[in-house]
């Protein structure tokens, strides 16, 4: 599949690593957009929601009036959450001491910092079939989520420690590492080709 | 003696960049951390006293009581951070155990080694620093910081520092970018830092690890004002729980971060917030008094 790019791709940046996710937008040529306000959603053709601090991206989602508008995007056009974004699309979270009131939109619940605190953080490899194959790729995870249910619909492109830690169910693409911090781009590529197309 | 390619550190980086677009709080205890994440903040500072009471109250500053770090964690969600005193390795030690997510090595507590700072090198737990200038900067990020902020002059509510120094460091960055080899080892020289450190900067124009506000922001404008600088996020000391509002205040300064470069946003978030902390001019402070300067 070839990656068109004439596609104009939004990504919240209420805050977090959206400029990591611009980086490797713009590296591949694509257009990206932060979107801060419901009116940044216009003429978007795709949504990438970054990691960062769950709480402070749901604080500002009811704040800035991005809850509905954002449920209404997501349900049309294709969506990538990374970490934070993973936990922000999820029906439940677990232990949900801070209250955050996720998007609901991929069947699966959440344990917010799965692996502990940030000197539990690290970096490994993962097992990932896109549809074409094993293969392994380096993950990066921060105080990062574990995915504790899996609902029907939801297909898991990747595991660590046979556990997921990327999924996909419709037109959302997720993962509970940060796929956005080194150069390496095909994650976002396979987004791309295959969540945009038609 | 630079490591960047060590996991654990790109890790520790990769926090500081989920930091970003975000304000950090200075809290004294759970009920402040409380309010710091109900506005938003994306990571609570916990320390002994706010800059500006350290400030009037004269003595020695040190690292939180334990017992403090222990309930602002099992109260918020968000990061954790802590300060520790320069140099004072043992009390980023404890830091590292109590398991806080980043150590700050703060010019703002008393220092506790006037010639060396922590070795950073040695922990797993990522550190921030504070610097006045670029060379500062490269010198606390050979020693292993994963973060630098400006130092600013905490505790003043009077920005005008840290903007010094974003400017300074701004301006740095840039000439470095345009200079000879030669020239580069002149740097490297003048900077007292590692020519490979130098060359990053030349090539990229920026630190290689994110670059943060700290010192006197007392306002939303403030934070803007950092933000549009180049600030990639921002520190906020005294200026939240010595205003007369600290919970709108908070969410006006989170507001202010997130919406930088809309007036419209930042005009909207600097309404009505009551007085904000009344402040001391860096100008009128005694040299021996400043705290930029440890």
């Amino acid at each position: 599949m070839t990656l068109s790019k004439n596609i104009i791709v939004g990504i919240l940046a209420l805050q977090g690593d959206y400029e990591a996710h611009k980086k490797q937008l713009q590296s591949l040529a694509v257009k990206a957009v932060e979107v801060r306000l419901e009116s940044d959603l216009k003429n978007l053709d795709a949504l990438i929601i970054p990691g960062g601090e769950t709480t402070t991206m749901d604080k500002l989602i009811n704040r800035f009036e991005l809850r509905q508008p954002l449920i209404n995007f997501c349900k049309n056009k294709p969506v990538f959450g990374t970490c934070a974004g993973l936990i922000m699309l999820s029906k439940k979270i677990e232990d949900n001491q801070s209250e955050v009131e996720p998007l609901g939109l991929l069947d699966i619940d959440v344990l917010r910092n799965g692996y502990g605190r940030q000197v539990f953080s690290f970096e490994d490899e993962i097992n990932i079939n896109l549809g074409n194959g094993k293969s392994q790729m380096a993950a990066t995870f921060i105080r990062a989520p574990k995915i504790t249910r899996i609902g029907k619909g939801v297909k898991v492109l990747g595991e660590f420690k046979n556990e997921p830690v990327l999924i996909s169910q419709n037109k959302v693409l997720a993962s509970s590492f940060h796929a956005e911090l080194g150069q390496d781009t095909s994650l976002l590529r396979y987004f791309l080709e295959t969540f945009t197309s038609g | 003696m630079l490591k960047f390619d060590d996991k654990q550190y790109k890790v520790n980086v990769g926090l500081a960049e989920m930091l970003k677009g975000g304000v950090i709080m200075d809290v004294i205890n759970a009920e402040q951390a409380k309010i710091a994440e109900d506005s938003g903040a994306a990571a609570v500072m916990a320390l002994e006293r706010v800059p500006s009471d350290i400030r009037a109250d004269g003595g020695v500053a040190r690292m939180s009581d334990p017992d403090i770090i222990e309930d602002i964690k099992r109260t918020v969600t968000i990061p954790v951070m802590a300060k520790c005193r320069i140099g004072h390795f043992v009390e980023a030690q404890v830091l590292e155990a109590l398991e806080v997510d980043f150590i700050d090595e703060s010019e703002v507590l008393t220092p506790a080694d006037n010639k060396y700072h922590i070795d950073k090198w040695q922990f797993k737990v990522p550190f921030v620093c504070g610097c006045r200038n670029l060379g500062e900067a490269l010198r606390r990020i050979s020693e292993g910081a994963a973060m630098i902020r400006t130092k600013g002059e905490a505790g003043t509510g009077d920005v005008s520092e840290a903007v010094k120094h974003l400017r300074e460091i701004n301006s740095a960055m840039k000439a470095l970018t345009i200079m000879s080899d030669e020239e580069l080892f002149g740097a490297a020289k003048e900077n007292q830092v590692s020519i490979e450190l130098i060359n990053i900067v030349s090539k990229t124009g920026k630190l290689p690890v994110p670059n943060f506000a700290a010192g006197g922001v007392a306002t939303p404008a403030d934070a803007a004002l950092c933000m549009q600088l180049g600030a990639e996020a921002v520190f906020v000391g005294s200026g939240i729980f010595k205003a007369d509002n600290p919970e709108k205040r908070a969410k006006a300064i989170v507001d202010a971060t997130t919406h930088y470069k809309n007036a419209a946003q930042i005009t909207e978030s600097s309404r009505g917030l009551g007085e904000a902390m009344k402040g001391i001019q860096v100008a009128q402070i005694a040299d021996e008094h400043l705290l930029h300067t440890r």
